[in-house]
């Protein structure tokens, strides 16, 4: 293993009609970290995990996901990274029509030409890994309670055991108790599965449990460092963003 | 990148009486059929105890870490002491996980009954659900009405706004299409009845074919269909897309009644202009009819007239122009009640409008077969 970035965003500028997003932005994620993209609403966190994903083309610089564009690839070599790259959406994305087994089973037909029942075991596997009964696996999405929906998705997400894993505001909508479990689960399968896990958060007590490092967005660019170097940052954003209740609260628990 | 992918490998060996198997490379679900053909070569026979060495282990994924895991299991199974070594931290936490795997062992697919007691009960429901919307329905037009009558009372709560904007919508906005689709079928029923009646000579009488057919039935028919799938299936996805955002729940905290500020406006505007809807397209059915029969029957414009005015009364006219308010209702509260009806996800409004349409247009032939059996019993 190198110590080469398993995600290199350089220069990157987004656009929206008149309007820009991103404007020459920089990131690197390094293997075996958790990274945690914070910034206000509107500051384009979910433009830019889409463009990381290569759902949106970047309309300047470059992203590099384990190293290859994702944007310049054809279909059949896409394939291949694909594979490496989990992704849990808001609302865990499961498909609707299928049961949370289905689900799971998907990017191994997809992927993998394993004996199905193997792929059987490994579905009950991953559904233990996230804390889903196993019984959660004969259920269709609609019938799961939320949090349950994300365990789903997140059991679909890791289920070929990728290097990288994305997640979207993954304790949106749980209670605290539910977030902060939530959070040790992301925090255990990262380490027992040696994960590289970006993440888009609004909840500071998040930052403070489990993220290695912060990424702001502010003024259209990044600012990175280790939560503590963040706090540090001048900028009234971040001055505002941590002082708030809310973020006094979170790391003052945390013991700071 | 992570080197030369090579894939895992295993080895038995043996200390005096206990077998040593020492695993190393990758250990990932990549490799599964070679981990799968190692783990089966490994030899522990007679050991009492098994010492499994990982520390040439380079990466251990949980499908890699699954494949060992039961083969650990078949060794505890069959009373041999398993012992591991060389696992890092993570690797063992990792293998100590699946177990958590086996605990319980629920199925993973959806309980399924024999085909014809499904289909049986498939069936029961069916006709239970079928007969409880049926209901609903009738219960819907209940609280319409209701609402209707209020409004009646106080006829400045009338959104007229509103109103005015959903004839637009569902009245000028449809003429183009409703126009051509009308003109095109006139032409179609010339034509064919043309070239029928042309055996018995009779090809003049094709004009009272068109004119009593279109009048009559195909043209509210028509136009009604068209409104069914056009802006029936609009009016439910618009609800709908509302009550999936919670702008219902929203209204009715703000003490806007729904029923007054979307079925309402919407349901009065369909039954303004879904009559004015026919006589267009009956106008342009017949226009369409005359094209075809001057050229193709040599009629002149006048004989058409003449021979169109002996063959439709004004009742004929009107006996297809007074089902088009009946028609309206049944679109609208149709589309509104599914709208209403719409729950939670984007995929319920998706069901429900495609319910919406095939209803109405259900509802709207089923209303003209009855009206047809009411007027030959009235002698119209």
């Amino acid at each position: 293993m190198t110590d080469a970035p398993v995600i290199r965003v350089r220069g990157l500028v987004t656009r929206f009609g008149a309007a820009t997003i991103h404007d020459g932005l920089d990131l690197d994620v390094r293997r075996g970290e958790i990274l945690a993209i914070v910034g206000g609403s509107g500051t384009g966190k979910s433009v830019l995990l889409r463009t990381i994903l290569g759902l949106k083309a970047p309309d300047g610089g470059t992203v590099e996901v384990l190293g290859k564009r994702l944007a310049d690839l054809d279909p059949d070599a896409r394939a291949p990274v694909l594979k490496r790259m989990g992704v849990l959406f808001q609302d865990g994305a499961l498909f609707s029509a299928m049961t949370v087994a289905q689900n799971i089973r998907l990017p191994f037909n997809e992927h993998t030409r394993l004996d199905p029942k193997l792929v059987g075991q490994l579905i009950r596997v991953k559904l233990a890994m996230v804390g889903l009964p196993q019984d959660a696996g004969a259920k269709l999405p609609s019938e799961l309670s939320g949090g349950m929906r994300k365990r789903a998705g997140l059991a679909r997400a890791i289920a070929l055991d990728p290097d990288v894993l994305f997640l979207d505001e993954p304790t949106a909508g749980l209670d605290p108790i539910g977030a902060a479990k939530f959070d040790s689960l992301i925090r255990d399968l990262q380490r027992s599965l040696a994960l590289s896990v970006v993440m888009i958060t609004h909840d500071v007590d998040t930052l403070g449990a489990i993220a290695d490092r912060v990424a702001v967005l502010l003024d259209k660019k990044m600012v990175v460092g280790t939560l503590d170097e963040i706090r540090a940052h001048p900028h009234p954003w971040i001055r505002e963003y941590f002082s708030g209740p809310r973020g006094r609260a979170a790391l003052e628990s945390r013991g700071h | 990148m992570r080197g030369a992918d090579h894939a895992g490998w295993a080895k038995s060996g043996r200390n005096g009486a206990d077998g040593v198997m020492t695993l190393g490379g990758r250990w990932t679900l990549a490799f599964v059929p070679d981990l799968e053909a190692a783990l089966g070569k490994l030899d522990a026979r007679g050991a009492r105890r098994v010492r499994v060495d990982l520390a040439a282990v380079e990466a251990l994924d949980s499908g890699g870490a699954w494949l060992l895991h039961r083969q650990l299991r078949r060794w505890r199974d069959s009373g041999v002491a398993v012992e591991l070594s060389g696992a890092s931290d993570a690797q063992a936490a990792l293998l100590e996980r699946m177990a958590i795997a086996e605990e319980e062992r629920k199925p993973l697919a959806r309980p399924f009954e024999g085909a014809f007691r499904g289909l049986v009960e498939r069936v029961g429901k069916g006709t239970f659900h079928t007969l409880g919307e049926a209901r609903a329905l009738i219960a819907f037009l209940g609280a319409v009405v209701t609402t209707w009558i209020a409004a009646w009372r106080r006829p400045a709560r009338v959104r007229m706004t509103s109103v005015v904007h959903h004839v637009e919508r569902i009245g000028i906005d449809a003429l183009p299409i409703l126009g051509l689709l009308a003109f095109l079928i006139g032409v179609v029923l010339a034509f064919q009845g043309a070239d029928q009646l042309r055996q018995y000579g009779a090809e003049v009488f094709t004009v009272n074919l068109l004119g009593v057919s279109v009048l009559r039935e195909i043209g509210v028919l028509i136009t009604a269909i068209l409104v069914a799938g056009r802006t029936g299936s609009a009016f439910t996805a618009e609800i709908g897309t509302m009550k999936v955002n919670q702008e219902v729940d929203a209204m009715r905290t703000i003490g806007l009644d729904p029923m007054e500020t979307l079925v309402l406006p919407r349901l009065l505007a369909l039954a303004l202009a879904l009559p004015l809807l026919v006589f267009y397209a009956n106008l342009m059915a017949l226009t369409g009819g005359a094209a075809m029969a001057m050229l193709g029957l040599g009629l002149s414009l006048d004989q058409f007239l003449e021979q169109l005015a002996s063959a439709v009364k004004i009742n004929t006219y009107l006996v297809g122009l007074i089902k088009a308010p009946v028609f309206a209702l049944l679109i609208g509260l149709v589309a509104c009640y599914e709208g209403l009806k719409v729950t939670g996800s984007a995929e319920s409004v998706g069901v429900h409008t495609t319910r919406s349409v095939v209803k109405s247009i259900f509802l709207v032939i089923l209303a003209d077969a009855v009206f047809s059996v009411v007027f030959s019993w009235l002698r119209i």
